[in-house]
C-alpha cells in the first residue's frame, strides 16, 4: 500500500477473562491517530466458548471509542489462548481491512501473536513502542520510540514505505481512545474463520491468584530484593501491595536466593516496568535492575545501606529496614484510601 | 533427534551503554551469550543427552559472534553456523528472521530453540517470524520442556486432537511431541506441542553449563560454517528491511531525589502524604 493512500489501522484488543484489557484502548488511541484525520480505524477482537458473551461487550465499547468497524471473531477454537489460531483469526481481520497499519498490545499474548502476523503479511514489527510521534500529514511518517538493553538507551525507529506494518504498544504508556460523540459509534461486524490445524494444545493452567495484577499494566508496583531474607519476606510487600491496588515486583537477587518466583522479576533479564509509583524494598539497584525500573514516574526506595545505588534514582528516599517502614507504610494508606482525599 | 538452537551475541548486561556518534559503543565492551538464549543451549544440550542426536548453533551477526559460537561449542554443541550480518542491510529483524529461516529449514530440525528475548533489543521477534515462515508451532517462555513419542490416540481430555506441525519436512503425522511447561500473565500453562516446533526459553528453564576445559579445546576442532545472505537464493525484497532507526537516545537522566528523615514511624507518614500531595497520586 502506497503512503499517499487513505491509511486504515488496525486494532488487536485484546481481551482478558472476557473483558477488553485496558492496553487494548491504549492500541486504539494509537490507531486513530496513525490512521489520521481522513484514515479510518478497525478493531478486531477474538475469543470463544465461554468468554464468547463478553465479546459484545468489548465491541461496543471499541465502537464507542473510535473503531469504524470491530470485527468479532467468535470461535470454539478461539476458547484458550493459541497462537497459532489467534494468528490466523487476525489473519482473517488483515484479509477483510487490508490495513496499513497493525496495533497490538506488547502483552505476553501481544509478544507472541506480532511477529507471527507481521512475518504472515511480510511488514515489518516495531515492538515495546512508548510513544508515537505523528506529523499533520498522519501517520505515513510516524516515528515510534523503543527502549533498548531494556532502558539503558531508546530508539526512535520508522518504517521503510510499501511494508505493511506491525507495532506492539507498552502497556501505560499511551493514552487511551477517547469515546466519540453519541450518534458518531461503529458497527459491529461477526468475521467468519476457519480454524487452521490447531497445533498448539493446551493441557492445563495453573492459574495466579484471582485479582493478581499483571507487573506490565499495574499503576503502582511494590519491589522486594535481597534485602527481604526469605519467601515470608514477600508478604508485608503483598500487603502493602493488596492496599494500594499494586503489583508485587522482584529483584534478580531476590529470585535467584528462590525467594520468589522469576515471573516477578524486573531488569534486563525480566521485564522493563514504567508504572506511576515504583517502591523498592532492600533493593540495592544493579544497573541491570536499574534499567528495568528507572523510567517509573515516581521512585521510592527503602534499604537500610544509606549507600545503595537505588538511592541515586529514587524521588523519595527512607533509609531504614523494609521490615520497620513497610508496615508503617500499609497503615498510612489504609487510612488515606479508606477516607475521602483532602 | 536434530536440535537447532538460534542464539545472538549481546552486550554484557553488566555494560553501561554510551552512545557516540548515533550508536552505542562497541570499544571495550564486553559480550556474551545472549543470557535467554544460554537457557536454549542447555535445554538442547540436555535433550540431547536423553534422546540422542545433534545440537546446530545458528547465529547472525558480525565475526566477532564466532566467539560467542565457540563457546556454545565448548558448551557441548556440536556445530555451528554463522550468518554474515554485513550481508543483510540495516538491523531489522524482517531480513533477518527471512534469512535465518532459510538456513533453519536447510537444517530440518525436530526441535527449534531459541531465548525468549534478547536483552539488547529486547523485541522477541525473529524467533517467531521464524516459526511463521517454516509453518512451526511454537510453545513460548518455556519453564520446564519434555520431549516423547506422540500417543496412539493423540487426543487429550478436552477431546481436542494435534494437528501435525506445518513445517515442510515434517512428512505429516505426529510422531513426537513436546509437553512444555510455559510462563504467562494468567499463570503456568502446559501445552503441547507437535515437532517440528519452536520452544523459546524463560529464565528458570535450567541452569546453563560452563564449558569445560577439554570442552575449550574441543570446540576448536568442531566444525563452523560461515554463509552469507547471498548464498541462500533469497529475492531482493525478501531480504529488504521494513524499518530503519532515525535515532538512538540516552534515557533522560533521573536526579537523585531527598532522603526522609526521623523515626520508622515519621518516615512512613510523611512519605505517604508526599506521595498524596507532592507526587499527586492518591
Amino acid at each position: 500500500m502506497s503512503d499517499t493512500e487513505k491509511r486504515t489501522a488496525l486494532v488487536y484488543a485484546e481481551c482478558a477473562e472476557g473483558a477488553l484489557r485496558r492496553v487494548a484502548l491504549e492500541a486504539l488511541g494509537a490507531a486513530r491517530r496513525l490512521a489520521g484525520d481522513g484514515g479510518s480505524v478497525h478493531a478486531v477482537v477474538v475469543g470463544g466458548g465461554a468468554s464468547a458473551a463478553a465479546l459484545g461487550t468489548a465491541a461496543a465499547e471499541l465502537a464507542a471509542r473510535g473503531a469504524e468497524v470491530v470485527h468479532v471473531v467468535d470461535d470454539p477454537a478461539l476458547a484458550g489462548f493459541a497462537p497459532e489460531a489467534y494468528a490466523a483469526a487476525i489473519g482473517a481481520a488483515i484479509a477483510a481491512v487490508q490495513p496499513s497499519i497493525i496495533v497490538l498490545g506488547h502483552t505476553a499474548a501481544g509478544r507472541e501473536l506480532a511477529p507471527r502476523v507481521a512475518a504472515a503479511v511480510n511488514g515489518g514489527h516495531i515492538a515495546d513502542v512508548t510513544a508515537v510521534d505523528v506529523d499533520d500529514d498522519g501517520g505515513a511518517a510516524a516515528i515510534f520510540t523503543r527502549p533498548l538493553y531494556a532502558g539503558k538507551a531508546f530508539e526512535q525507529r520508522r518504517f521503510l514505505p510499501g511494508a505493511p506494518q506491525v507495532i506492539t504498544v507498552r502497556p501505560n504508556n499511551l493514552p487511551v481512545a477517547e469515546p466519540v460523540a453519541p450518534g458518531s459509534e461503529g458497527t459491529i461486524a461477526a468475521l467468519a474463520y476457519s480454524a487452521p490445524p490447531l497445533w498448539t494444545i493446551v493441557r492445563d493452567v495453573v492459574r495466579k491468584a484471582s485479582g493478581r495484577i499483571d507487573l506490565a499494566e499495574a499503576d503502582i508496583i511494590v519491589s522486594g530484593g535481597r534485602g527481604v531474607r526469605s519467601a515470608e519476606g514477600f508478604a508485608p510487600l503483598e500487603e502493602l501491595a493488596a492496599v494500594v491496588g499494586g503489583a508485587v515486583g522482584a529483584s534478580r537477587g531476590a529470585c535467584d536466593a528462590g525467594y520468589c518466583d522469576y515471573s516477578l522479576q524486573i531488569g534486563q533479564t525480566g521485564k522493563t516496568v514504567t508504572p506511576k509509583l515504583y517502591i523498592a524494598c532492600g533493593i540495592s539497584g544493579a544497573i541491570q535492575h536499574l534499567a528495568g525500573m528507572s523510567q517509573s514516574r515516581v521512585i521510592v526506595a527503602i534499604n537500610k545501606d544509606p549507600d545503595a545505588p537505588i538511592f541515586g534514582v529514587a524521588d523519595y528516599g527512607i533509609v531504614g529496614d523494609l521490615f520497620d517502614v513497610v508496615p508503617l507504610l500499609t497503615e498510612q494508606f489504609r487510612a488515606i484510601l479508606q477516607k475521602p482525599g483532602p | 533427534m536434530q536440535l537447532v538452537v538460534l542464539m545472538k551475541q549481546t552486550f554484557d548486561t553488566e555494560e553501561k551503554i554510551e552512545i557516540v556518534n548515533g550508536t552505542a559503543d562497541e570499544q571495550n565492551v564486553k559480550f556474551i551469550i545472549n543470557p535467554y538464549d544460554e537457557y536454549a543451549l542447555e535445554e538442547a544440550l540436555r535433550l540431547r543427552e536423553a534422546h540422542g542426536g545433534t545440537v546446530t548453533v545458528v547465529s547472525c551477526g558480525s565475526d566477532r559472534a564466532i566467539e560467542a559460537l565457540r563457546t556454545a561449542l565448548a558448551m557441548g554443541a556440536d556445530e555451528a553456523v554463522l550468518l554474515s550480518a554485513e550481508s543483510l542491510q540495516g538491523d531489522d529483524g524482517f531480513a533477518v528472521a527471512s534469512a535465518l529461516a532459510k538456513v533453519v529449514e536447510q537444517l530440518k530440525p525436530d526441535l527449534l530453540l531459541a531465548g525468549l528475548f534478547a536483552v539488547d533489543r529486547g523485541a522477541g521477534s525473529v524467533a517467531l517470524q521464524i516459526a511463521e515462515r517454516l509453518g512451526l508451532p511454537q510453545a513460548a517462555a518455556a519453564l520446564k520442556v519434555e520431549v516423547k513419542d506422540a500417543d496412539g490416540g493423540n487426543a487429550n481430555a478436552a477431546g481436542n486432537s494435534l494437528s501435525p506441525s506445518g513445517a515442510s519436512w515434517s512428512g505429516g503425522g505426529v510422531k513426537q511431541v513436546a509437553v512444555v511447561e510455559r510462563d504467562t500473565e494468567w499463570g503456568v500453562e502446559t501445552v503441547e506441542v507437535p515437532l517440528p516446533a519452536l520452544i523459546t526459553a524463560q529464565q528458570g528453564l535450567n541452569e546453563p553449563r560452563y564449558p569445560s576445559l577439554p570442552g575449550i579445546m574441543k570446540a576448536k576442532k568442531k566444525p563452523l560454517k560461515q554463509i552469507s545472505a547471498s548464498e541462500l537464493g533469497l529475492a531482493a525484497d525478501d531480504l529488504a528491511p521494513r524499518t530503519k532507526r532515525v535515532a538512538l537516545l540516552a534515557p533522560p537522566v533521573r536526579a537523585a531525589g531527598r532522603k526522609l528523615g526521623g523515626t520508622p514511624q515519621e518516615q512512613a507518614a510523611q512519605l505517604a502524604d508526599l506521595l498524596q500531595r507532592e507526587a499527586k497520586l492518591f
